[in-house]
């Protein structure tokens, strides 16, 4: 899908650009995108290295641990097929924790981890309601420090890069709940067909 | 407004602060973990070097041949109407399927509206509050070997558009 889409963009660019006379303009915009691309890519450097860098003291000082033991409740109401203090609960919590600051990279391996438990729990290939609920959370994203957004605007020369911080937690906020009630929606409209 | 701001300004410092300070008490050796969290940052970014030159690009040569333009002109009447910012199109459409390309739309559209711009605002909320649904479904289903999705997929893409929506609403409301 990403593949089509990038190389149409540029396809359709560069055929457009014939029609239009405007092959100057794409010729210039090609090299001189990819040298922006290349001094962004290295902007991001300094606030990756110091926001991964806090992150792992974080981690290590337990502050991700005593963030799991707070959402623990909520979560056990969330998934109510899963058992109190079957493991999948737990892999669900480090992924939500890692999840909410940034750390993409630690959020996938503990997110995988509580799928395969959730797999036995069900023991099918059929998703089940807790994976689908697990899934709904995650593509809604967490997220309450955008790390990468807020380098880019620094990049850009904001007034303000992280004037954006607030905005994202309220519409993340708005869009996981969302998430949540449209998967209890669509989980009573199949219970409620058979 | 002024508190979502205030948030904003001190929700970082007050994280380190709270970091620092727990790190030390527990006598955690905080400066050498930083150095290491911080050799995964480098990595990071050349990671993700080669997909923001791949995207950046392909979207410059949309945008400079003048045909991104004749697509935002065409759509925009409708658009207007409704309230949604027609440059913003192209990156609610992909930011569902793929997050790198998503992320090259972003900083593209911060480039060229400028960061402190409406678009550039609404780009950034939108790029952190929402994930790539079709990645999460493909990595964690494919992981574990789930072939029927169920209703998966319609649950992820219409959480999309809810937070598509709601970036919109939240970012007129506070910064319009």
């Amino acid at each position: 899908m990403v593949n089509i889409i990038w190389a149409c963009m540029a396809i359709i660019g560069i055929f457009y650009a014939m029609i239009n006379g405007t092959m100057d303009q794409v010729n210039e915009a090609i090299f001189e995108s990819a040298n922006d691309a290349v001094n962004l890519s290295i902007g991001l450097i300094s606030v990756l290295v110091f926001w991964l860098g806090i992150m792992k003291i974080a981690e290590k000082a337990g502050i991700l641990r005593v963030l799991s033991k707070l959402f623990r409740p909520v979560i056990v109401k969330i998934f109510p097929e899963i058992p109190k203090d079957h493991p999948a609960i737990g892999y669900i919590l480090s992924n939500i924790t890692a999840n909410i600051f940034g750390l993409g990279n630690a959020a996938t391996p503990m997110g995988i981890k509580a799928m395969e438990q959730m797999k036995e729990l069900s023991g099918t290939d059929t998703a089940s309601r807790s994976m689908i609920t697990f899934l709904a959370l995650n593509t809604s994203s967490l997220t309450i420090i955008p790390t990468t957004v807020i380098a880019i605007r620094m990049q850009y020369n904001s007034l303000s890069p992280t004037e954006i911080v607030g905005t994202t937690i309220i519409a993340t906020t708005i869009s996981s709940i969302s998430a949540l009630l449209i998967d209890r929606f669509f989980y009573y409209k199949s219970k409620w067909r058979k | 407004m002024g508190i979502i701001t205030m948030i904003s300004t001190w929700l970082i410092p007050c994280f380190i602060l709270l970091v620092l300070l727990v790190a030390s008490w527990r006598k955690i050796p905080a400066y050498e973990l930083f150095v290491e969290g911080g050799k995964e940052g480098v990595k990071m970014a050349f990671s993700l070097l080669p997909f923001l030159v791949g995207m950046i690009v392909s979207i410059s040569i949309l945008r400079s041949s003048g045909a991104l333009e004749a697509f935002i002109n065409l759509i925009s009447p409708i658009l207007t109407l409704l309230g949604i910012p027609p440059d913003i199109i192209p990156l609610a459409l992909v930011r569902p399927i793929s997050g790198t390309a998503a992320l090259g739309m972003t900083t593209e559209l911060i480039e060229t509206h400028g960061p402190d711009s409406f678009i550039g605002r609404l780009a950034s909320t939108m790029q952190g509050s929402t994930d790539t649904t079709l990645y999460i479904l493909t990595i964690y289903f494919g992981a574990v070997g789930i072939r029927k999705m169920g209703y998966a997929l319609k649950v992820g893409l219409l959480a999309d558009i809810v937070g598509i929506i709601a970036s919109i609403v939240v970012v007129t409301i506070v910064f319009g």
